[in-house]
């Protein structure tokens, strides 16, 4: 159970480490590279993201990924054979992200049965509301993984508890409005946004979206229980090669 | 969220969980705007006053005399302000966004006929405007661009995914994400996430709605069937509104491009390519391969050339209340000069295809049967597009001349 294995992880460490990657961005085996050096590092979660061609709920950074990786031939069966292999050979939760078409082309029951096959843990899927998302939910369920629920600054807490009831895992938590990539600002607000998750949830939350530095992570430290690293990471590898993302990680982590 | 907006299984309202606020907000504004009679009436005085509706049904005797088959009307939506039906839905949004109170509006355009109208409201109306339209369309439909900016409004070209409408529809909906509380995005078609399908089809029923009862006064009769383009939908829905409940056969005509077998085509409903899915927040027919990525479209006319469709317009189309059917882009050119020629009117490459599709049928029916044909824009902001499809020498030469002065 993903929630358990957070539970147990946090009894060493506080805040929680979760990271992204594109799937096929720049290439199947870069990917792999990343992993290898974020595992390393000493990331305790990640998300493969499984390209889509409208991928609406992110910024210029990952939308550009989405799009290379499809360019360069990345599919849903070469997507699930990597995060097979993956899973296997790392001892961390691996979580699919995804747009709700990939799952419903794919078949909402068949995407929730190759999930627990291959051994991941859940899927976050943004453009899946818990109106949209009966089925959905129901699949994953059924396979005993977790379709994360998101919560936003916008979310009334009635919507919250509503959420709430349907958890499992995680909440994924957005730190702001906007699409992915963006700088957030760390402030009161975002303190007292938490402060309403927290109250609305009892599974642990991670925060996402504009999270790029040691000092982001030390404000969410004891507001929430895991922070998303996504844009930023893809930029490091990006701009310093891909063997730059483990000292990049362990920047962000407090001295051992 | 409770009517999540179904039709069939097609619909909803797939939306990042940041917005739905700003969707129960738009859907009550909506609601409220549609059991108060006060409000169809102040939108129906401003579209008389301001885009000169009720739009004519013109009676084409010449194109009826050309094919000896059924009478031909033409609806001319090109006569509203800014050329096309867009108006209709843009000013019905504009007093929807004062209800609510807000001080910003974005758009996705692909022909630039949204893009435009939008501006237009935008300008009378006292609202910031920005509007995303695909790199591919800026360079299409160029003077359009030109007018947006005269008008006051940002246009930003969008240089990701395949540079075309579905692309400005993603841009877009990141801006609104981004800026909710101040803005509104007036989507332009009767797609995307609820309430838009049903509330652009509500603005736009003011066509049919006037359709039927001109040819009523007319001809004492209904028509036989009525023909519109499809892009989105929102002329076909607009048109098809006033003969829901009428024995009258609702066509709807979609870009057929290079042609079906050539795979370079934009027919979601009229051709078997297109299968069910998930995008841009809302279910329907999509142009997509196996594993559900949206594949690239083609259509001469830059308003029909989308990989979704109306998800009202897809269930009609399940239940056969609709037909659909293509023209190529071949076709279109030939049914624009054929118009042009004889009846003096210049439709826009879009509506081109609904009078493909009617001038295929009109012969093999009766003279005492009634055709009328949604003219959902004009023409003349194509004229690089038609002159460069008509292959014309001397607007070539006119081309190179002007290019020449702003060298000099
Ligand atoms: C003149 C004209 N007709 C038709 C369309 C297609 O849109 P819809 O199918 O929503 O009517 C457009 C879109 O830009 C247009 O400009």
């Amino acid at each position: 159970m993903l929630e358990t294995y957070i539970r147990n992880r946090q009894k060493k460490k506080n805040l929680l480490l979760m990271t992204h990657i594109v799937m096929g961005y720049p290439s199947f085996d870069a990917c792999h590279d990343i992993i290898d050096q974020m595992v390393a590092a000493g990331v305790d979660l990640m998300e493969l993201q499984i390209p889509f061609s409208e991928p609406m709920a992110d910024g210029p950074v990952i939308l550009r990924a989405n799009q290379t990786a499809l360019e360069r031939g990345a599919t849903v069966v070469k997507c699930m054979a990597f995060a097979k292999e993956m899973a296997a050979r790392y001892p961390i939760p691996f979580l699919f992200m995804t747009y709700a078409n990939i799952p419903y082309k794919f078949g909402m029951a068949a995407f929730a049965k190759a999930t627990a096959d291959i051994h991941l843990t859940g899927a976050i899927v943004p453009d899946m509301p818990m109106e949209e998302g009966t089925e959905y939910i129901q699949a994953m369920q059924e396979n005993l993984l977790s379709p994360i629920q998101m919560f936003s600054p916008s979310t009334s807490d009635v919507r919250m508890a509503q959420i709430a009831s349907i958890a499992s895992g995680f909440i994924y938590c957005l730190a702001r409005k906007g699409v992915t990539g963006a700088d957030t600002d760390f402030s009161d607000d975002l303190t007292q946004y938490l402060d309403r998750c927290r109250k609305a949830a009892s599974v642990p939350l991670a925060v996402g979206f504009g999270i790029h530095d040691k000092a982001d992570m030390d404000f969410l430290r004891g507001k929430a229980d895991i922070a998303v690293i996504g844009s930023q990471t893809i930029r490091v590898a990006e701009d310093h090669g891909v063997n730059s993302v483990r000292e990049f990680i362990q920047g962000l982590l407090p001295a051992a | 969220m409770k009517h999540r907006g179904y039709y069939g299984g097609f619909g909803g309202a797939f939306l990042p969980e940041i917005l739905i606020p700003t969707f129960d907000e738009l859907v009550s504004a909506f609601e409220s705007a549609k059991t108060d009679p006060g409000f169809r009436k102040q939108y129906e005085s401003l579209m008389a006053e301001y885009s000169g509706r009720p739009t004519p049904l013109t009676f084409a005797a010449n194109l009826t005399r050309h094919f000896g088959g059924a009478k031909i009307y033409i609806k001319r939506e090109d006569l509203n302000h800014t050329g096309a039906h867009k108006a209709n839905n843009v000013m019905g949004q504009g007093l929807l966004v004062k209800k609510m109170g807000k001080q910003r509006v974005i758009a996705e355009t692909g022909a630039g006929q949204h893009g435009v109208a939008c501006a237009t409201m935008a300008a009378r109306f006292g609202f910031d405007c920005t509007i995303y339209m695909g790199e591919k369309d800026v360079m299409r439909q160029r003077p359009n661009v030109f007018w947006m900016e005269q008008l006051g409004a940002t246009v930003v070209p969008v240089t990701d995914g395949t540079k075309i409408l579905k692309d400005a529809i993603n841009q877009a909906f990141r801006d609104w994400v981004t800026n909710m509380d101040t803005t509104h995005y007036v989507l332009g078609t009767a797609c995307g996430p609820h309430p838009f399908p049903e509330m652009v089809t509500w603005f736009q029923s003011i066509i049919g709605i006037e359709a039927r009862q001109q040819i009523m006064e007319r001809e004492g009769r209904l028509p036989d069937r009525v023909y519109a383009c499809v892009g989105g939908g929102s002329n076909a829905m607009g048109l098809f509104s006033g003969f829901m409940d009428d024995p009258v056969e609702l066509v709807g005509v979609e870009a057929g491009g290079k042609g079906i077998d050539s795979g370079f085509h934009a027919a979601r409903l009229s051709s078997a390519d297109a299968s069910y899915g998930i995008a841009q927040g809302y279910k329907t027919f999509f142009l997509q391969n196996d594993d559900g990525q949206m594949k690239e479209t083609h259509s001469i006319s830059a308003g029909l050339d989308y990989v979704g469709v109306s998800p009202i317009l897809a269930h009609m189309h399940e239940n056969k209340t609709a037909r659909f059917e293509s023209a190529t882009d071949a076709e279109v050119v030939n049914a624009l000069k054929l118009t042009m020629k004889t009846e003096g009117i210049i439709p826009a490459l879009e509506s081109a295809h609904a009078f493909a599709g009617a001038f295929r049928e009109a012969p093999a029916l009766l003279r005492d049967q009634i055709l009328i044909i949604n003219q959902s824009g004009r023409g003349d902001k194509d004229i690089f597009t038609i002159a460069d499809a008509l292959n014309d020498a001397d607007w070539k030469t006119f081309i190179q001349t002007k290019a020449a002065q702003y060298h000099a």
